[in-house]
């Protein structure tokens, strides 16, 4: 029953998040208050790092857009418009449709769970399609959702769709993120940011040593490695995890 | 995959259950205290029959009616007067319930004092795709408490799409002395320890059947050894399948287990069983008439020893000996050099499902090229049209087909079309049932196959692709799809996929008059494209919509449906709360679910709408998100 589920995301705040007075902020204690997660440039010390920013748009420009499109384009089909908005990216991939083709997500994670063992003797990898569905949790939602994360190419993907899921719960604001240092994949603009308290999102994930990190901190292949659950947690929660990404990107590297 | 088990397939006949639709109508008020449809008739007895002939005729009719035992005659007997309701509502053995929202458990339970057994569905199929948020329902809690009250010589149960806690699955251990048959189907919510309680507890244990479950996840530390619960005496189990169970299993235990239980007939076993144990398991049990073989591989490490060659002589003498096998399913991480050890088994083979094996044409082949009374066969799609032409070739009884795709992606490359597609319907005439994924078709393939397979009664074709047209003509699917309800007299289930206009939906309300299920996705022009539908097909029972443009006024049209309905669910279409609520309060029994994920007040359109016919009122168990009208 979802209940065991959201009980066990419960378990998981209170791991090493309890005072909610702690900041994310810079390793060696540099700017502190809750509005500096607001400012990029306080957030991140590493420049190689990239934020996930969850890019919204408010409710009448996503109408505007659904009719602007053909008549046969469907509202749930991610809007390709979205990335028209930013000229400095190449137009973005088609984006999967959740449960399209309507495969039970029984059958894609079976063929995913023995498709991580070797399975042809002359050591050849079968082009299989490998899905990694993922329990993804926004603090203060009511109810959980599960993404594969196969289904995404990139960190600007994944947000699309996350945005789409969530978007009763959040609003964008108007504060300006940066572009970031890094030309990769997603920049977006705006903030997730909680309807009831004003305070914005981050976005973590667990990893598969059981540490939560923050989105974005890994190239998008290594992240769908190594993701097993993903969290949008308010901001005021989510300290000490850029000391940590830093470490292990150090170790990976 | 149960050939049995024809009650719990898509295909199966919907309608019927507690619900009488022949009384469901909008000047209905419903029945009063009972379930209403024999006391609407009341009147017809002018003179009450005297008290002693009527128990009379009811003692017989009893006797008689235990030997009805589809539904839907037994629906129609309890129509007849009050004496025939009583009497059947006494014999009933099993209960069907299509929908765990239509009635309430004390409502089912209190008409029906004799049930054995219970077959019980929740969730809307497209749950299976994640379109229904985690917690929405299905919930088999309040059953298990109302039954376990109700029913203590309950046999068997058998969910499919349920919620089911681990302390459900205990209370079903220890209130039922005689529980002998658990099948459950696509459920979720319970975990080993679930499992353990009845291996435990059920003595009498004969079927414990998990099919595509989803069980909870469990750290290492969590997993119960729940095999090794079952009694230490000779066991009366006949199936025992567990092939979704993601958790290892003590393999000791389990072929201690299946020493034990001289009755066991069918054993599916999961990934974790490489091929060796498998071999060790059928030693044990050369009686198995259905076998899932598990990974019928090695895991990796043992592959690179050099003892290869000695396991292939072994595994094809067990097969050898397995002179009952007809079903045969698993082949998770199949080494190819093992599938020619099934050859001894294959000509007596009516079902074969490999759908997760992902092997090549050339491989297929000489397997396929034994399988002559093959009826029914599952495959990845990496046979390609070549593997199909074969099938094609040998499996001249081939009943239903099932082509998976190995990349279940819009845009992947797709490795079967309209040539395997065509190729089948050359070959296998007595084809029933198709599922069929691809990334191109034609129309003239489909048209041949509405020519050549009188027999269908499923036809899904799901062009991966979305708005995919015929990839020679460029033009619509509708003409396909058009032949498919015209010429294929006996079609119930439809799946339509690819580029679709109105023109499609009146093919299918002109000719489509005994389609029960119907499924769409990103197709249609304008509202009149489910008007046709609605209003032309009188035995739907079952509707889908996906991403198609159907608005209020479309809705509406179906108001005089609905009442003969299990549901309707529309998700991402052109809905308002305005055209939802409009039919909310024309049909009072209806319950109409909107699926939030806007929860503003001033938000007019509906992303997902579940609508369905109920006795028992709105839920009381909707999460935050949903929203009932």
């Amino acid at each position: 029953m979802a209940t065991g589920s959201l009980a066990g995301e419960k378990d998981e705040r209170s791991l090493g998040f309890q005072e909610t007075e702690l900041r994310l902020g810079l390793p060696g204690g540099g700017s502190g208050g809750e509005g500096d997660v607001g400012k990029n440039s306080g957030k991140r010390a590493f420049a190689e790092t990239i934020d996930l920013k969850l890019k919204l748009q408010a409710a009448g420009d996503t109408k505007d857009m659904a009719a602007a499109l053909k008549m046969k384009r469907s509202p749930s089909q991610m809007s390709i418009a979205a990335s028209a908005t930013d000229p400095e990216k190449p137009p973005a991939p088609k984006a999967q449709v959740v449960g399209w083709p309507p495969v039970r997500s029984h059958r894609r994670s079976m063929l995913a769970v023995q498709s991580e063992k070797p399975s042809k003797e002359d050591g050849e990898r079968p082009a299989g399609s490998l899905a990694a569905f993922v329990k993804v949790s926004v603090d203060g939602a009511p109810y959980l959702r599960k993404v594969d994360l196969k289904m995404y190419r990139s960190y600007q993907e994944l947000s699309m769709a996350l945005q789409k899921m969530f978007s009763s719960f959040t609003s964008v604001s108007s504060s300006c993120g940066s572009r970031g240092t890094n030309g990769g994949d997603s920049m977006n603009e705006g903030k997730l940011v909680d309807l009831i308290t004003g305070s914005e999102f981050v976005s973590t994930y667990e990893d598969k040593d059981g540490d939560w990190m923050l989105v974005g901190d890994v190239p998008w292949e290594m992240f769908v490695e190594s993701c097993k659950r993903l969290r949008l947690m308010k901001g005021s929660e989510a300290v000490g995890l850029a000391p940590r990404g830093m470490e292990k990107c150090k170790n990976r590297s | 995959m149960r050939e049995e088990r024809s009650d719990m397939s898509e295909d199966e006949d919907g309608g019927g259950g507690v619900e009488q639709k022949e009384r469901w109508g909008p000047s209905h008020g419903g029945g009063g205290g009972g379930c209403g449809s024999a006391k609407s008739r009341g009147g017809v007895w002018t003179d009450p029959p005297p008290p002693f002939s009527d128990q009379v005729l009811e003692n017989v009719l009893e006797n008689v009616l235990q030997f009805l035992v589809c539904r839907r005659d037994r629906n129609a007997a309890s129509l007849v007067c009050r004496s025939w309701y009583r009497a059947e509502a006494q014999t009933r053995g099993e209960l069907f319930i299509g929908n765990c929202y239509a009635v309430s458990p004390r409502r089912a339970t209190d008409r029906f004092r004799r049930v054995r057994s219970v077959v019980l569905k929740g969730k809307p199929r497209f749950a299976d795709f994640s379109l229904v948020p985690l917690g929405w329902g299905a919930h088999f809690s309040p059953w298990a408490s109302a039954m376990a009250t109700a029913y203590p010589w309950l046999e068997r149960i058998c969910l499919k799409r349920m919620s089911i806690a681990d302390y459900d699955l205990s209370l079903l251990a220890f209130s039922f002395p005689f529980f002998k048959d658990l099948t459950l189907i696509c459920c979720d919510g319970f975990g080993t320890l679930g499992l353990a309680v009845i291996a435990e507890k059920c003595r009498h244990l004969r079927v414990l059947d998990l099919i595509e479950a989803y069980l909870e996840e469990e750290e290492e530390d969590e997993v119960v050894d729940w095999v090794s619960k079952f009694p230490q005496t000779t066991t009366s189990l006949e199936t025992l399948g567990f092939d979704c169970v993601v958790s290892t299993v003590n393999f000791e235990a389990l072929e201690a287990l299946v020493a034990r239980s001289p009755a066991l007939r069918q054993l599916r076993v999961n990934h974790h069983v490489t091929v060796d144990q498998l071999f060790r398991l059928m030693v044990r049990a050369p009686q198995l008439t259905h076998l899932g073989t598990g990974s019928f591989g090695h895991p990796a490490a043992l592959a690179l020893q050099g003892d290869v060659m000695e396991h292939d002589a072994d595994l094809v003498s067990a097969f050898a000996a397995s002179k009952s096998i007809v079903s045969l399913s698993g082949f998770r991480d199949v080494a190819s050099q093992y599938l020619p050890a099934i050859y001894p088994v294959c000509a007596n083979l009516t079902t074969l499902n490999c759908s997760f094996a992902e092997i090549t044409a050339d491989e297929l082949k000489p397997v396929i090229h034994h399988c002559h009374n093959l009826q029914k066969f599952w495959v990845l799609d990496t046979v390609r049209d070549e593997g199909l032409q074969a099938v094609a070739a040998t499996c001249k009884d081939l009943r239903e087909l099932r082509v998976f795709p190995l990349n279940a992606t819009e845009d992947s490359e797709g490795f079967v079309s309209d040539v395997g597609l065509a190729a089948i319907s050359q070959g296998c005439r007595r084809l029933r049932s198709i599922l069929y994924f691809c990334q191109q078709m034609t129309n003239k393939a489909v048209i041949t196959m509405s020519k050549n397979c009188q027999e269908l009664v499923v036809f899904r074709l799901c062009i991966m692709g979305r708005h995919l047209p015929d990839h020679l003509t460029k033009e619509p699917m509708d003409e396909g799809f058009g032949a498919i309800v015209m010429n294929c007299k006996k079609l119930t289930r439809l799946a339509v996929s690819g580029l679709l206009t109105d023109k499609a939906f009146g093919y299918i309300g002109k000719y489509g008059k005994s389609i029960r299920t119907l499924s769409v996705a990103f197709a249609g022009d304008s509202d009149v494209g489910l008007r046709y539908v609605l209003e032309g097909c009188p035995k739907l029972q079952k509707l889908e919509i996906r991403d198609s443009p159907f608005g209020d006024p479309a809705l509406l049209s179906g108001i005089h449906q609905y009442y003969n309905m299990r549901f309707l669910w529309m998700n991402s279409c052109k809905l308002s709360i305005r055209g939802c609520n409009d039919v909310a309060q024309r049909l009072p029994r209806l319950i109409v679910e909107v699926i939030r994920d806007r929860p503003e007040a001033d938000d007019e359109t509906v992303e997902k709408l579940y609508m369905y016919r109920s006795l028992a009122g709105p839920r009381n168990d909707a999460p935050p998100f949903v929203m009932i009208l």
